[in-house]
């Protein structure tokens, strides 16, 4: 079975310039690695890393150590250290990443913030809409706000048109921080069967969820990050 | 992708003098980027943004850009009639004020008009067609196109410079502060239109800003200047999300939130 992601030897921590330079470890020597169809669960209590693990491997955190190895149309790249124009076109071609929170962009319609990954590939406007308009339906999002920029739409109705525009590309690795966080019953359904359609396509997924029930619908394995820890060193 | 840049800039440095106007930057940009570059007044952001466009010659370094036909040219090294058709036709330059970039006292159509004939357009009817179009796309109504820019707004006046800029289909457009002086409304739809055009048209850009909000939504990468050097470089969101150096983190720990 293949894997696309590798995670070696990583370490991050912050230095806060602004407090006198404390240094804050964030996590120690964290290796992992993820196969194709699998979805792997990051465990622990909040404030333990599990968001920044994402992050680092999205590029969007800068990594002190280690490496972060990600099959890229078949070139192994290190995320660790590539140039930002390599780590665009990884987000491009092979690694999505659905946030806790929308960012949104002044007067972009929900159909298009969904669609606008399939277009940045390179796919035509109008079946990129469609196929934004076939997720938005499935995840329930009304028809009317679909063509509203979601600047003004609840917490849940952002987390759905989050969760479209993640899951619109048949990217081969998905970075999901929280996803179902902010979703009634039904909704949070339809996510664990979106989740399960990815791992039957072969798509490699890393995720956290706070959720026990969708946590036990959708992990394979569960890695626990306190391992990871570097307060829980000191404290042995 | 792509595998050869669109601009080469090596070493660059500028001095008033003794003093630093920005100093010892290296960086190169491949079609389709926007880059960002970021900091505070004085920073040096104008001084290197003038250095690479060709209007400031720098003291010392390098800026090479591959003109059509593939090959690189040392900008400083090309001839004037060179350099001056590369400003009016492959390259834009958006201006703060708008009235740096328009010519006030003659009407839109022809602000954008202009730029055509200079690649050689002449039949009248097809540059006003052109322009029409071009009004169009930044949102200005066709029956303001026989009207000066003197009556325009603020923002009209700006958009109509974008297009002015981009009507030759350029491939670097040079922005300075695009969006200051306007109001936040103004502002937004603005910054919207620049994301949709570069996007469309797969523009490569170098946006001059001290607003990291519109750095984060225009550019994909980033450079901080302070005291005339580039402190902290990389992908926008890891600078805006991640910052590591002292004077980065006080800039994003600035930023007033809504």
């Amino acid at each position: 079975m293949a894997t696309p992601l590798v995670v070696s030897e990583v370490f991050k921590s912050f230095t806060m310039h602004l407090r006198d330079g404390i240094k804050l470890p964030v996590v120690n020597d964290v290796n992992f690695s993820v196969a194709s169809g699998e979805c792997v669960v990051l465990g622990g209590p909040s404030g333990i890393g599990k968001s920044s693990i994402l992050k680092m491997l999205y590029g969007n955190y800068a990594v002190d150590a280690g490496q972060i190895l990600v099959d890229h149309n078949d070139h192994i790249i290190d995320i660790a250290s590539a140039d930002p124009r390599t780590i665009i076109d990884v987000r491009r071609q092979t690694m999505g990443y659905v946030s806790q929170f929308l960012r949104t962009v002044p007067r972009v319609a929900a159909i298009d913030v969904v669609a606008e990954p399939l277009v940045a590939r390179g796919i035509e406007a109008n079946v990129a809409k469609e196929n934004a308009a076939e997720l938005l339906a499935k995840l329930n999002l009304p028809r009317e706000l679909w063509s509203l920029p979601p600047a003004t739409f609840s917490g849940g109705e952002q987390q759905r048109v989050n969760i479209a525009r993640g899951f619109i590309t048949s990217h081969r690795i998905l970075l999901l921080d929280e996803p179902t966080a902010s979703l009634d019953a039904t909704n949070r359904r339809v996510v664990v069967e979106m989740i399960a359609a990815k791992k039957e396509a072969g798509v490699a997924m890393l995720g956290i969820f706070h959720d026990e029930e969708v946590r036990e619908a959708v992990a394979d394995r569960i890695l626990d990050v306190s391992a990871f820890s570097p307060r829980k060193a000191i404290a042995a | 992708m792509i595998d050869t840049p669109l601009l080469k800039v090596s070493g660059v440095s500028k001095f008033y003098g003794s003093r630093i106007g920005c100093k010892d930057v290296n960086f190169e940009l491949w079609p389709g980027e926007v880059l960002a570059i970021v900091g505070e007044s004085g920073s040096g952001k104008t001084t290197l943004l003038n250095c690479i466009s060709t209007r400031l010659l720098p003291t010392t370094g390098s800026v090479e850009y591959r003109m059509r036909d593939g090959n690189f040219r040392d900008l400083y090294h090309i001839s004037e009639a060179e350099r001056r058709f590369l400003m009016r036709t492959d390259w834009g330059f958006v201006h703060q004020n708008p009235a740096d970039g328009l010519r006030m006292t003659v009407s839109a159509g022809a602000n954008v008009g202009e730029r055509l004939m200079a690649v050689g357009d002449r039949h009248y009817g097809k540059i006003r067609q052109t322009a029409t179009d071009w009004l169009g796309r930044v949102e200005i109504s066709a029956d303001r196109i026989d009207d000066q820019p003197r009556a325009f707004s603020g923002g009209m006046r700006q958009r109509l410079q974008i297009a002015r800029n981009l009507v030759t289909g350029p491939r670097l457009v040079f922005m300075d502060e695009p969006t200051g002086g306007l109001d936040v409304s103004v502002q937004a739809r603005l910054l919207d239109l620049v994301r949709g055009l570069v996007n469309d048209l797969g523009l490569a850009a170098i946006v001059v800003t001290h607003d990291l909000a519109v750095a984060r939504l225009l550019s994909h990468r980033m450079m901080v200047m302070k005291d005339g050097h580039v402190i902290e470089h990389g992908l926008t969101d890891r600078v805006l999300d991640d910052p590591r150096e002292p004077y980065t983190q006080l800039l994003v720990s600035s930023i007033l939130q809504v």
